[in-house]
């Protein structure tokens, strides 16, 4: 406790008043790691509408050359929304439980 | 000084009058009895192109002072006036631009708080948000309700904490008196530009303003702006000389009255302060050693200059504007009570919680006060609280 403590600026340290310096920080605040469900892509599925990516309210939804990739899972809270809004027949997300996806993990 | 300067004013005004010099930024704020008439007369001078200002009207007080935040956490300088219920409404947001750290400075007519329903004075609506981090800071008059303000603006922003300036009331707030303000250009150098380290709509430099904070840093937060109130009345002391030497009038955290060696004295703040002086120049013709200390700044609570103050002292009455309410005395009696302890300081302590709701205090009620701590003195009993001027 006492090192995590240390670890972490004291309070003359700290910026006053909470402030948060520069732009672009919440990337570094990891938030993904609660999650119970993930999406997983299927790219044969796909037809990169980018509807997934609208929706997506944590911006996980990763794209490259305007289509999509895959997932930011640091920062994806697994709601499920862009499966819900993908308009492929079949979907070309699919969401699976944690523990389905570390036990494939392992496989 | 040009003949110009010297003004009749009523409080309201000389609190408009300071308003319409230091020229803020914005101005939001909603209209509550007895200090609906600052910001009137303020947004006046806004409609006649007096003042470069903002005005925000809008539908609460809760609004005004979220307006407020959201314009200094901006980069602007931004005030507003309230009174009694509508500093209720403002008390949640009061926390959070304290929080903040951002110096905006509020014009409280001190009005007493409902149930039941009054417009009065009294000083329950100020005390009411005692511990919400801004500093408060007593006029005696509208002449010091004017200098209080001018100084109010440049106090927060040395800080980094907002300030509440008050009057009492209709007492100072409807009762015109001759002022002597300061030209324009003095206030205006005397403020100066608001320049502020970071700010919102500093597109060079991005910032995250009311961030959360989870048990791994609030503490820190809040240590800090304990800091920054302790800190505080060092600030003042400089921003009181820096006024003196515009103004030749002196501030301090206290003001002490024919108190060095008086044997017995009244501890009083905001108009009443001026009715006891009155008292003490009869009892004193008549040759009994009275005086007065009346804290101007009750946040930050000036402590050790008050024990200072008091140490020779045989006994004293603290008048209380207001009741805590918490079956024991008035929240400056125990402040001072506290501030005695300190030092080892046992002497009499007499409190009188007095006009509540605007009842009225008089001389020969104060100058009773007095006859009273003689008795205590003697160590003739009395009683520790007294509702003074409530009818039995
Ligand atoms: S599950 Fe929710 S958070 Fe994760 S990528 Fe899909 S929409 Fe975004
Ligand atoms: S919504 Fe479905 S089809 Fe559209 S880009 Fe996302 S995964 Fe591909």
């Amino acid at each position: 406790m006492a090192t995590e403590k240390q670890s972490k600026p004291g309070w003359k340290k700290l910026q006053e008043g909470d402030l948060i310096i520069g732009g672009g920080t919440a990337k570094e605040f990891k938030t993904g790691d609660w999650r119970s469900k993930r999406p997983v892509f299927i790219p044969e599925k796909c037809i990169n509408c980018l509807t997934c990516w609208v929706y997506c309210p944590d911006s996980a939804v990763i794209v490259k050359d305007g289509k999509v990739v895959g997932f930011d899972y640091e920062h994806c809270k697994g709601c499920g929304i862009c499966e819900h809004e993908c308009p492929v027949k079949g979907k070309a997300i699919k969401m699976i439980s944690e523990k389905e996806a570390k036990a494939n993990e392992k496989k | 000084m040009a003949k110009s300067n010297i003004l009749a004013r009523t409080g309201n005004e000389a609190m408009a009058e300071a308003m319409r010099q230091i020229n803020p930024d914005v101005v939001a704020a909603y209209p509550i009895t007895p200090a609906t008439e600052i910001v009137q007369i303020f947004a006046g001078y806004v409609a006649d192109g007096l003042v470069d200002t903002e005005f925000v009207p809008v539908e609460s007080e809760h609004s005004a002072m979220s307006a407020c935040i959201g314009a200094s956490a901006a980069g602007g300088r931004a005030m507003t006036g309230t009174s009694s219920q509508g500093l209720a409404l403002m008390a949640e947001m009061l926390y959070v631009a304290s929080g903040l750290r951002l110096p905006i400075v509020l014009a409280d007519v001190n009005r007493a708080l409902s149930s039941p329903i009054n417009i009065h004075c009294d000083h329950s609506d100020t005390m009411m948000v005692k511990e919400a981090g801004w500093i408060q800071i007593f006029s005696e008059n509208a002449q010091e309700a004017y200098d209080n303000m001018v100084q109010a603006i440049k106090i927060a922003e040395t800080a980094k904490v907002p300030v509440i300036v008050t009057t009492d009331g209709f007492i100072i707030s409807h009762g015109m008196e001759r002022i002597e303000i300061l030209d324009d250009s003095v206030v205006k150098s005397f403020v100066g530009p608001y320049k502020p380290e970071n700010y919102l709509l500093n597109f060079d430099k991005i910032i995250t303003v009311g961030a959360l904070d989870l048990p791994d840093y609030y503490f820190e937060h809040r240590r800090q702006a304990a800091e920054a109130m302790r800190t505080a009345g060092a600030i003042i002391m400089d921003v009181a000389s820096g006024y003196q030497k515009i103004s030749g009038r002196s501030y301090g955290l206290l003001e002490k009255y024919k108190l060095d060696d008086a044997d017995c004295a009244i501890v009083a703040m905001g108009s009443t302060a001026g009715t006891a002086k009155v008292a003490i120049d009869n009892l004193r013709a008549k040759g009994l050693k009275v005086g007065l200390l009346k804290p101007r700044v009750f946040r930050p609570f000036p402590k050790s200059e008050i024990s200072d103050a008091l140490k020779n002292i045989k006994a004293i009455a603290v008048m209380d504007r207001s009741d805590s309410m918490n079956g024991q005395e008035g929240p400056v009696c125990l402040e001072v009570k506290a501030a005695l302890y300190d030092k080892s300081l046992n002497k009499p302590v007499l409190d009188y919680i007095y006009g509540l709701g605007g009842r009225e205090i008089r001389l020969d009620e104060i100058e009773n006060i007095y006859n009273d701590l003689f008795e205590a003195i003697k160590g003739k009993s009395k009683d520790k609280i007294t509702y003074l001027g409530v009818r039995e």
